[in-house]
C-alpha cells in the first residue's frame, strides 16, 4: 500500500513536467551550462554587441554580471557597455523607448526569457531565422513565426532559406533539417552553434543569477543534512531500544 | 519497557553530538536571514561614489551633496578661517585627529582635508546623527562668546570647529567624519572613492 | 493562600511554574503525553506539517521585508529579492518550495487519517478542525500565489475570483467587491497581501492550536485503530503507550531530517521542480490583455480544478468543486464501520479507498493538462463520479463489509 501510493505520487508529480514544454516545433537542445564561465563571458560579449542595443535585461546589474563572470568592472564597462551607464546600474537597452515601434512591437526585456520560455527555446529561436520577403523586415522565424525581429546575427550565421520539404513551416521537423544556407556567414556552422549556445547560456544565467551560488552551497547543505539525519537515525534507534 | 536505558553513556554521547551538529546547522541557517538585512545590491548601487563639480563653489560657501543617503558638505574655507585652526588646540577634544579614526589617512592633518581650503565632511553629528548648522562667522554666539567659526548642532548643542573637530564640553564624543574622496581635477571631486594609489 | 498550586519544580523554573503552568503544560502535551508505540511511516506527517508551517511563517516574514504589494512594483520586487537582496533567492525558494511541500505533507497526513479511521469517534472534532486548516491552507496558498503578480498569478486570481460570480443574484457584484476594482488590480493585490500575511496565518495558527488541543484531549489513534487507554498498568499509564518525549521527539526529528534532505534537494537543485512549483508563465509580468496559452493552477489544486472543468455549467461546476472539498467534513458520520484501521477492514472498503485514491490522482493529472479533449473530459467526469461515490456510498459499503477481528493490544511491525 505504502509503496503503491508513493510510486503514484512520484509519477504524478513528474507527469506535468514532460508536458510543460509542448509546442508544435521541435526545439533543439541548448545544452546550456551556467557553470561554463568562458561560455558565459563570450555570451555576455555577444549579448552586449548584438542584443543590448534593443533588449534590456532590466533586473540585472552590471556589477553583478562582472563579479559573477569573473570580469573586472572596467573590463565590462569599457569594452562592452556603450550607454554611459554606471557599474551599479540596471542593464537598460541603448535604444530609446520612443523608437520601439521601428519593429512594430517593443523589443521585450530578456531578464526572464530563459525562465518563461526555456533555454532550448532561445537557442532554437536564434538558429531559426530565414529570409521571407513577405515579412516587413524580410526575415521570419520557424520557432516564433512572424516575429518582428530581424536576424541580427546574419553576418555571423549567413543567410538561411527555408528548405523545400513540401511541409511549410517545418512542423515537427528537426531544427537543422528546416533550413538551407544560401549565403555563408563569417562563422562556420559549428562556430555559430557555439555563438548561439553562448548567448543562450548567458541569458540562462541572467534568468537566475543565483543558480551559480545555489548549486555551490547546495552540495554542502545536502551533505550536512544527510549527516544530521544519519545521526538522528542513530539517536532514534538508541532511544527506541527501550520500546522494542 | 525498561526504565533505565541499556547504556546511559552512549545515549548521552549521541544526544550531545546530535545537539552540537544540529546547533551548528541552526547557526548556519541563521546566516542568510541575518544577511538579508544588509544593504541590498540596489542600496549599494544607490550609495555609489558621487561626482561633485565644485567650480561654482564660492570661497566661504557650503555645498551639500547626498552620498549614501547622508548629507556630505563641501566647503571652500577662506584663508581667515584656515588661520583659526591651529590656535584652538586646548579647547578641542582631539585636535590632532588621533584618538578615533574619523578620517582616511590622507585627511589626517591639521586641516583634515586633502587640499587645505577644500573641506569635505559627512554632515552627521557624531552624537546622535542630527545634521549640524554651518556657522562660519567669527563672532560671539549664544553658545560661545569666542566663536571662531564652525558647526553647531541644534539638537544637543555639539560644537565643531572649521575642520569638524569637536570642542570640549560637547555631547558629541568624536570629530565629524571625513568620507573617502579624491580630486579628479581642480574642480571635480569624487566622494566615496579613495585617491588612486601611487605605484612606487 | 487558597487555591495556590504547589509546584514540584524549583529555582527559576519553579518561580515561573507557580505563576504559569509550564510544567503541567509540558507534561500534558509532551513529557507525559502517551502516544501509541506502534506509529508507522504515515504518522510522521503531522509534525512535518508543523515544521513546514514554521518554515512558511519565518521565510514569509522575511519576504515581507522586501516585497512591495502594488501592481506597479510587485513583480519587480520579487526579482529584486531574487537578485539584489543578500540570500533573498534562498528565502524565496524556501517559501515557494515550502508551499508545495506543505501541501504534499498535508495530503499525506489526510490520507493517513483516511486509511486508519482517525476521524472516527471520538476524534470527529480533530478531523473537522483539520479540514478547516486544509481549507484555510488552500485559501492561503491561493492568496500567496497571486502576490508575485506574474501572468499565472493574475489569471489565476481572475479565474478563482470569477468562481464567486457563479453565485446567483449577488455573484457579479461580489466579484467586484472582492477585487475592489473591475479586474484583479492594485486594490486586489493589496488586500490579498494583507490576508496572506496576517489574517490567514492567524486563523491557521489558531486552528492548529485547537487541532492539537483536541488531539491531546482524546489521544492519538494508531495503525491498528486500537484504543490504548483500555489497557493500563498499575500507575494508570497505557501499556501500549510511550511518552511523546523522548521517543516521538527523536523519531519526529529523524523524520524532519529526511524531509529537509528532500526539501534542500529541491531548493538547491530544482527549485521550480520542472515548472510545477514555480510555473514558467509566472516569470512573465501580469498582463490583463493577454491570457497565457495554458492556464492551470499549481499542482495541489489540480484535482478540484479538473472537476470544475468537467462540468459544463458555470454554477454547477463551482458547486461540484465546492462540494468536493466540503464533503470531507462529513467523513466521521459517513463511516459506519465498527473498526477503524484499514488493516481490519474488508475488501469493499479497501477497494473503495483504492478507487478513490486513483481517481484523485487521475484528476490531479488531468487538472494540470491543458484539457479540452473529449476523452479527457469524460475521464474527469468518471473520476469525479467515483470521488463522490466514495463518500455517498460509504454508509452502505462500510456497513456491509466483512471486518477482521481487532486485537486487544497494538501490533508492532518493525
Amino acid at each position: 500500500m505504502t509503496k503503491l501510493i508513493t510510486t503514484l505520487l512520484a509519477a504524478f508529480l513528474y507527469a506535468g513536467t514532460a508536458m510543460a514544454a509542448s509546442t508544435n516545433v521541435l526545439l533543439a537542445q541548448s545544452e546550456a551550462n551556467v557553470s561554463d564561465e568562458a561560455s558565459l563571458q563570450r555570451g555576455a560579449s555577444l549579448y552586449f554587441n548584438y542584443c543590448a542595443g534593443c533588449h534590456s535585461i532590466k533586473y540585472m546589474r552590471y556589477t553583478r554580471i562582472a563579479s559573477d563572470l569573473n570580469l573586472s568592472e572596467d573590463q565590462l564597462m569599457n569594452n562592452l557597455v556603450f550607454t554611459g551607464a554606471k557599474p551599479g546600474d540596471l542593464v537598460t537597452a541603448a535604444m530609446p523607448e520612443s523608437s520601439a515601434d521601428w519593429f512594430g512591437a517593443a523589443p521585450p526585456d530578456l531578464s526572464l526569457t530563459a525562465r518563461s520560455r526555456g533555454s532550448d527555446w532561445i537557442y532554437s529561436y536564434l538558429k531559426a531565422f530565414y529570409v521571407d520577403p513577405s515579412r516587413p523586415l524580410g526575415w521570419n522565424n520557424t520557432v516564433f513565426p512572424a516575429a518582428s525581429m530581424p536576424n541580427v546575427l546574419w553576418d555571423r550565421q549567413g543567410i538561411q532559406t527555408l528548405a523545400t520539404h513540401g511541409d511549410e513551416g517545418g512542423h515537427g521537423m528537426r531544427l537543422e533539417d528546416q533550413f538551407e544556407l544560401a549565403v555563408e556567414g563569417t562563422r562556420t556552422a559549428a562556430q555559430f552553434t557555439q555563438d548561439a549556445r553562448d548567448i543562450t547560456n548567458f541569458l540562462t544565467y541572467v534568468g537566475e543569477p543565483a543558480a551559480l551560488q545555489r548549486e555551490k552551497y547546495g552540495i554542502w547543505v545536502f551533505f550536512y543534512l544527510l549527516l544530521l539525519t544519519g545521526l538522528l537515525y542513530v539517536l532514534k534507534h538508541e532511544y527506541w531500544r527501550d520500546v522494542h | 519497557m525498561a526504565e533505565q536505558p541499556a547504556d546511559p553513556g552512549r545515549r548521552r554521547f549521541l544526544t550531545a553530538t546530535t545537539a552540537v551538529v544540529g546547533g551548528v546547522g541552526v547557526a548556519f541557517a541563521a546566516v542568510p536571514f541575518l544577511s538579508a538585512w544588509q544593504p541590498s545590491a540596489r542600496a549599494i548601487a544607490a550609495g555609489a561614489p558621487v561626482v561633485v563639480d565644485i567650480s561654482k563653489l564660492e570661497v566661504g560657501a557650503q555645498q551639500i551633496i547626498k552620498w549614501r543617503k547622508r548629507p556630505v558638505w563641501v566647503i571652500r574655507r577662506t584663508p581667515e578661517l584656515l588661520e583659526t585652526l591651529p590656535g584652538q588646540d586646548e579647547r578641542l577634544q582631539d585636535p590632532n585627529s588621533e584618538e578615533v579614526d574619523q578620517q582616511p589617512e590622507y585627511a589626517q592633518n591639521e586641516y583634515r582635508s586633502i587640499r587645505p581650503e577644500v573641506l569635505v565632511l559627512v554632515g552627521s553629528c557624531t552624537h546622535l546623527g542630527c545634521s549640524p548648522k554651518y556657522r562660519p562667522d567669527v563672532q560671539p554666539e549664544p553658545w560661545d562668546e569666542n566663536w571662531q567659526g564652525g558647526f553647531f548642532c541644534p539638537c544637543h548643542n555639539s560644537r565643531f570647529d572649521m575642520a569638524g573637530r569637536v570642542y570640549n564640553g560637547s555631547p558629541a564624543p568624536t570629530n565629524l567624519v571625513v568620507p573617502p574622496y579624491r580630486f579628479v581635477d581642480d574642480n571635480t571631486i569624487i566622494i566615496g572613492e579613495d585617491p588612486e594609489q601611487e605605484v612606487a | 493562600m487558597a487555591g495556590e498550586r504547589t509546584s514540584t519544580a524549583t529555582g527559576i523554573l519553579g518561580w515561573f511554574d507557580q505563576r504559569l503552568p509550564v510544567v503541567d503544560f509540558w507534561n500534558k502535551h509532551v513529557g507525559q503525553y502517551y502516544a501509541p508505540k506502534n506509529f508507522n511511516f504515515w504518522y510522521y506527517f503531522g509534525s512535518l506539517a508543523l515544521l513546514m508551517l514554521v518554515n512558511q511563517i519565518v521565510t514569509g516574514i522575511w519576504l515581507t521585508m522586501h516585497y512591495k504589494p502594488t501592481e506597479a512594483e510587485a513583480f519587480a520586487s520579487v526579482e529584486y529579492i531574487m537578485r539584489d537582496v543578500p540570500w533573498g533567492w534562498l528565502i524565496r525558494y524556501m517559501h515557494s518550495t515550502g508551499a508545495s511541500f506543505f501541501f504534499a505533507v498535508v495530503y499525506l497526513h489526510m490520507f493517513r487519517a483516511l486509511i486508519y479511521g482517525s476521524y472516527q469517534k471520538p476524534r470527529e472534532l480533530i478531523w473537522v478542525l483539520g479540514m478547516f486548516i486544509f481549507l484555510a491552507l488552500m485559501a492561503e496558498g491561493f492568496l500567496g500565489y497571486v502576490l508575485p503578480w506574474g501572468q499565472m498569478s493574475f489569471w489565476g486570481a481572475q479565474v478563482i475570483v470569477s468562481l464567486f460570480g457563479a453565485i446567483p443574484w449577488i455573484g457579479p457584484d461580489l466579484v467586484i467587491w472582492i477585487q475592489g476594482d473591475f479586474l484583479p488590480s492594485d486594490a486586489t493585490l493589496n488586500r490579498f497581501f494583507a490576508l496572506h500575511v496576517i489574517a490567514m496565518p492567524l486563523a491557521i495558527l489558531l486552528l492548529v492550536v485547537l487541532h492539537l488541543a483536541a488531539l491531546h484531549e482524546v489521544g492519538s489513534n494508531n495503525p491498528d485503530g486500537v484504543d490504548i487507554k483500555k489497557v493500563k498498568d498499575a500507575s494508570g499509564k497505557p501499556l501500549d503507550g510511550i511518552p511523546f518525549h523522548p521517543y516521538y521527539t527523536v523519531k519526529d526529528m529523524f523524520g524532519a531530517g529526511v524531509l529537509l534532505c528532500l526539501f534542500a534537494a529541491v531548493i538547491f537543485f530544482e527549485p521550480t521542480f520542472g515548472g510545477q512549483f514555480l510555473e514558467h508563465d509566472n516569470f512573465i509580468e501580469a498582463n490583463p490583455m493577454v491570457t497565457p496559452e495554458q492556464i492551470k493552477p499549481v499542482w495541489y489544486y489540480t484535482p478540484y480544478y479538473a472537476m470544475l472543468r468537467a462540468v459544463p455549467d458555470k454554477l454547477m461546476g463551482v458547486v461540484v468543486m465546492g462540494a468536493a472539498t466540503m464533503i470531507f467534513f462529513l467523513l466521521p458520520w459517513l463511516d459506519r464501520s465498527p473498526v477503524r484501521s484499514i488493516r481490519y477492514r474488508g475488501p469493499l472498503t479497501k477497494a473503495a479507498i483504492s478507487l478513490f485514491v486513483i481517481s484523485f490522482l487521475v484528476l490531479a493529472v488531468l487538472g494540470s493538462r491543458s484539457g479540452g479533449g473529449i476523452a479527457e473530459t469524460w475521464l474527469a467526469r468518471v473520476c469525479t463520479f467515483i470521488y463522490f461515490s466514495f463518500f455517498i456510498l460509504m454508509p452502505i459499503y462500510t456497513k456491509m463489509d466483512r471486518v477482521k477481528p481487532v486485537p486487544e493490544r497494538v501490533t508492532m511491525h518493525d
